[in-house]
C-alpha cells in the first residue's frame, strides 16, 4: 500500500474490512481442522470411539514418518502421481483429438452423439475387470485413468467448440481462411478457457480411476496401500494413505488453478469459474 | 461506366430448413459502380445480411448470378473485405495481431502488412495501441481497429453489415464519419446494410430500399445534396435534403401495399 493513498478514508475502512472478514474465514477454517482433528485424537485416547476402527492422528502422524523413513511412501506415492500424471495426459490427448474430429466432420458427430451419451451417463469403474483380463496388472490402471477422463474430455471440448461465436467463424471465412486455419488461429485459443475447465475436472477425475485401477488390480501406490491395510486390518495404514491422498488432490487443484490464471492472463481471456 | 464492380443479376436465396423453405431473396438486380456507396435499407430480417454474405461469397445463391468486376463469384474473394456489427477481434491477439489476421490467412508479406497496419492505425488515431488488447479498448476503438482489420487486406469492395448499430449514438456519428472519409480517400466501393435511415442517407451516394421477406427492391434513390462537394455524413444529417429523403424512405419502409 501506498503511504499517501489517494482513497477516501470511507474506501480505505471498506478494504480493510474485506481484509478483515478474509482473514476471519481462514482463521475459521484453519480452526475447524484442528477441533476437528483434537476432537478425532480425544475420541479415540479415551475410547469414546474404538481406536482400531477409528486411528488416530498422532498414530496417523507416526505412520506417515515411518512410511517415509522405510521409502516405501515414497514409492507409492510415485506409482500413484506418475500413473494419474500419464493417465491424465494421455486421457486428455484422447479426448482432444476426438473433439477436433467431431468438430471438423460433422457426420461423425452426429453419428457418434448417442454412443458418447450413453458412455458419459455409464459408470467408467464397472469396466475395471475388463481392463484387468485385456490389458494386464499393472496397465490396466492406466486403462482405468484414461477411460474415466477421456468421455467428459470429448464432451466438454466439443461443447465448448460449438459455442465460440459463429460470427468469428464467419469473419475468418471472409477473408479466405481454410478449416485448418480456422482451427488454429480462432477455435482452439478460443477455446482455452473450456480446455482449463476440462483440465481441473480431469485431473480429480483421473485421480479417481488411479485409485480404482489399484484397488482392482495393483501391487503399488496408495490405493493398493490403502486395500492392503483394509486386508490386514491396519486402519492406521487405510487412514495415512487416505490423508495423503486429499493432500494430493489438494496439490494437483492448485497447480492445476494456478495454471489456469497464468494461463488466462497470458491470453487475455476471461477466467471461467 | 464500364462494368461494375458489383453486379446482382436476378438473385434469389432460399434457404431450405426442417421448419420449411424460407425466401430470403427474390429477383435482386443490383448493380455499384467502382468506387461508389450504396446503402441498402429494409424491414429486419428481410435478408439485407443474406445479400452481403452473397456479394462476399460466403453463400451461394439459388437463383441468379452474383459478379465482381464482371467475374462470377465462386467463393470468398480478396477483393472484398467485411465489417460486422460486433467487432469480433481476438482476445488473445494484440491490436497489431488482431489486424494482421487477413494477411496471415491470405500468406501476404507480413512486413508489408505491418507497415499498412501502422499507416491505418495512424488515420484512424490508435497508433499508441498497437500492443493493446481488446479489453483495453472502448467500443468505438475496437470498431476502428475492425475496420482496420477489414482495410489491411486491401479490398477494393467493403460490405458494411450495421458496423455501427451496437455503439452508443456519438460514437456510430463519429464513427461513420470517419469510415466514410477513409473509404472514399481509398476509392473503395462499399456496400452498407442498415435499418438506421438517417445512417443510409449520410453515407450513401444511393440508397436502395427492400421490401419486407422475400427482398425486393422497392425503391432506389440517388443521394444529392446542393453543395459544391458531397458534405461529410455528419453535415449531410443536417442538410434539408437529408429530411425529403429520410421522409419518402420512412414511407415506403411503411407502407405494405402490393410489391
Amino acid at each position: 500500500m501506498m503511504p499517501s493513498s489517494p482513497h477516501s478514508l470511507a474506501y480505505r475502512r471498506y478494504l480493510r474490512a474485506l481484509r478483515i472478514r478474509l482473514a476471519a474465514v481462514r482463521a475459521t477454517q484453519i480452526l475447524l481442522l484442528g477441533a476437528l482433528l483434537a476432537l478425532w485424537e480425544v475420541a479415540a485416547a479415551r475410547h469414546w470411539v474404538n481406536p482400531m476402527l477409528t486411528s488416530r492422528p498422532s498414530v496417523i502422524w507416526q505412520t506417515t514418518l515411518k512410511l517415509a523413513a522405510t521409502g516405501a511412501l515414497w514409492t507409492h506415492l510415485a506409482v500413484t502421481l506418475r500413473e494419474t500424471l500419464v493417465g491424465f495426459a494421455a486421457g486428455m490427448a484422447i479426448g482432444l483429438v476426438v473433439a477436433v474430429a467431431l468438430w471438423w466432420y460433422r457426420p461423425l458427430a452426429e453419428v457418434l452423439d448417442p454412443y458418447l451419451v450413453v458412455l458419459n451417463a455409464m459408470p467408467k469403474i464397472a469396466l475395471g475387470p475388463i481392463f484387468y483380463i485385456w490389458l494386464g496388472e499393472d496397465r490396466s490402471v492406466y486403462g482405468m485413468a484414461v477411460a474415466i477422463s477421456v468421455i467428459v474430455t470429448i464432451v466438454m471440448l466439443y461443447t465448448g467448440f460449438q459455442a465460440v461465436d459463429p460470427e468469428k467463424l464467419k469473419l475468418m471465412r471472409t477473408f479466405g481462411a481454410t478449416r485448418l486455419q480456422v482451427l488454429r488461429k480462432v477455435l482452439l485459443p478460443a477455446s482455452l478457457p473450456t480446455l482449463m475447465a476440462t483440465v481441473k475436472v480431469n485431473i480429480g477425475l483421473t485421480l479417481v480411476g488411479v485409485i480404482v485401477g489399484e484397488f482392482l488390480s495393483s501391487r503399488a501406490g496408495l490405493g493398493y496401500l490403502i486395500i492392503y491395510g483394509g486386508q490386514v486390518f491396519q486402519m492406521e495404514l487405510v487412514m495415512t494413505s487416505v490423508v495423503i491422498l486429499a493432500v494430493i488432490s489438494a496439490v494437483l487443484y492448485l497447480a492445476v488453478s494456478w495454471l489456469e490464471r497464468l494461463v488466462s492472463r497470458l491470453l487475455h481471456l476471461p477466467i471461467r469459474e | 461506366m464500364g462494368v461494375p464492380r458489383i453486379e446482382l443479376r436476378q438473385v434469389g436465396m432460399r434457404y431450405l430448413t426442417r421448419q420449411g423453405e424460407i425466401e430470403a431473396l427474390a429477383d435482386i438486380s443490383l448493380t455499384v459502380a467502382p468506387g461508389e456507396f450504396l446503402s441498402i435499407v429494409g424491414p429486419s430480417g428481410c435478408g439485407k445480411s443474406t445479400l452481403l454474405s452473397l456479394i462476399a461469397g460466403i453463400l451461394r445463391p439459388t437463383a441468379g448470378q452474383v459478379l465482381l468486376d464482371g467475374q462470377p463469384v465462386t467463393g470468398p474473394s480478396r477483393k472484398v473485405g467485411y465489417m460486422l456489427q460486433r467487432d469480433h477481434l481476438l482476445e488473445w491477439r494484440t491490436v497489431m495481431g488482431n489486424c494482421l489476421i487477413g494477411p496471415e490467412v491470405q500468406g501476404l508479406d507480413l512486413a508489408a502488412a505491418r507497415r499498412r497496419v501502422k499507416q491505418l492505425l495512424a488515420q484512424t488515431g490508435l497508433s499508441q495501441f498497437q500492443d493493446a488488447y481488446p479489453d483495453q479498448l472502448s467500443g468505438g476503438m475496437r470498431q476502428r481497429v475492425a475496420l482496420v482489420r477489414t482495410l489491411t487486406i486491401d479490398p477494393d469492395i467493403l460490405l458494411l453489415d450495421e458496423p455501427f448499430s451496437a455503439l452508443d449514438f456519438q460514437t456510430r456519428l463519429t464513427l461513420a464519419d470517419e469510415v466514410w472519409t477513409i473509404l472514399k480517400r481509398e476509392q473503395k466501393t462499399a456496400v452498407l446494410v442498415t435499418h438506421d435511415i438517417s445512417e443510409a442517407i449520410s453515407l450513401g451516394d444511393r440508397v436502395v430500399v427492400l421490401s419486407r421477406r422475400p427482398a425486393r427492391v422497392k425503391a432506389e434513390h440517388i443521394i444529392r445534396f446542393d453543395a459544391p462537394r458531397r458534405p461529410s455524413p455528419l453535415q449531410a444529417r443536417s442538410a434539408p435534403e437529408h429530411n425529403t429523403y429520410f421522409q419518402r424512405i420512412w414511407e415506403e419502409l411503411q407502407s405494405r401495399d402490393a410489391e
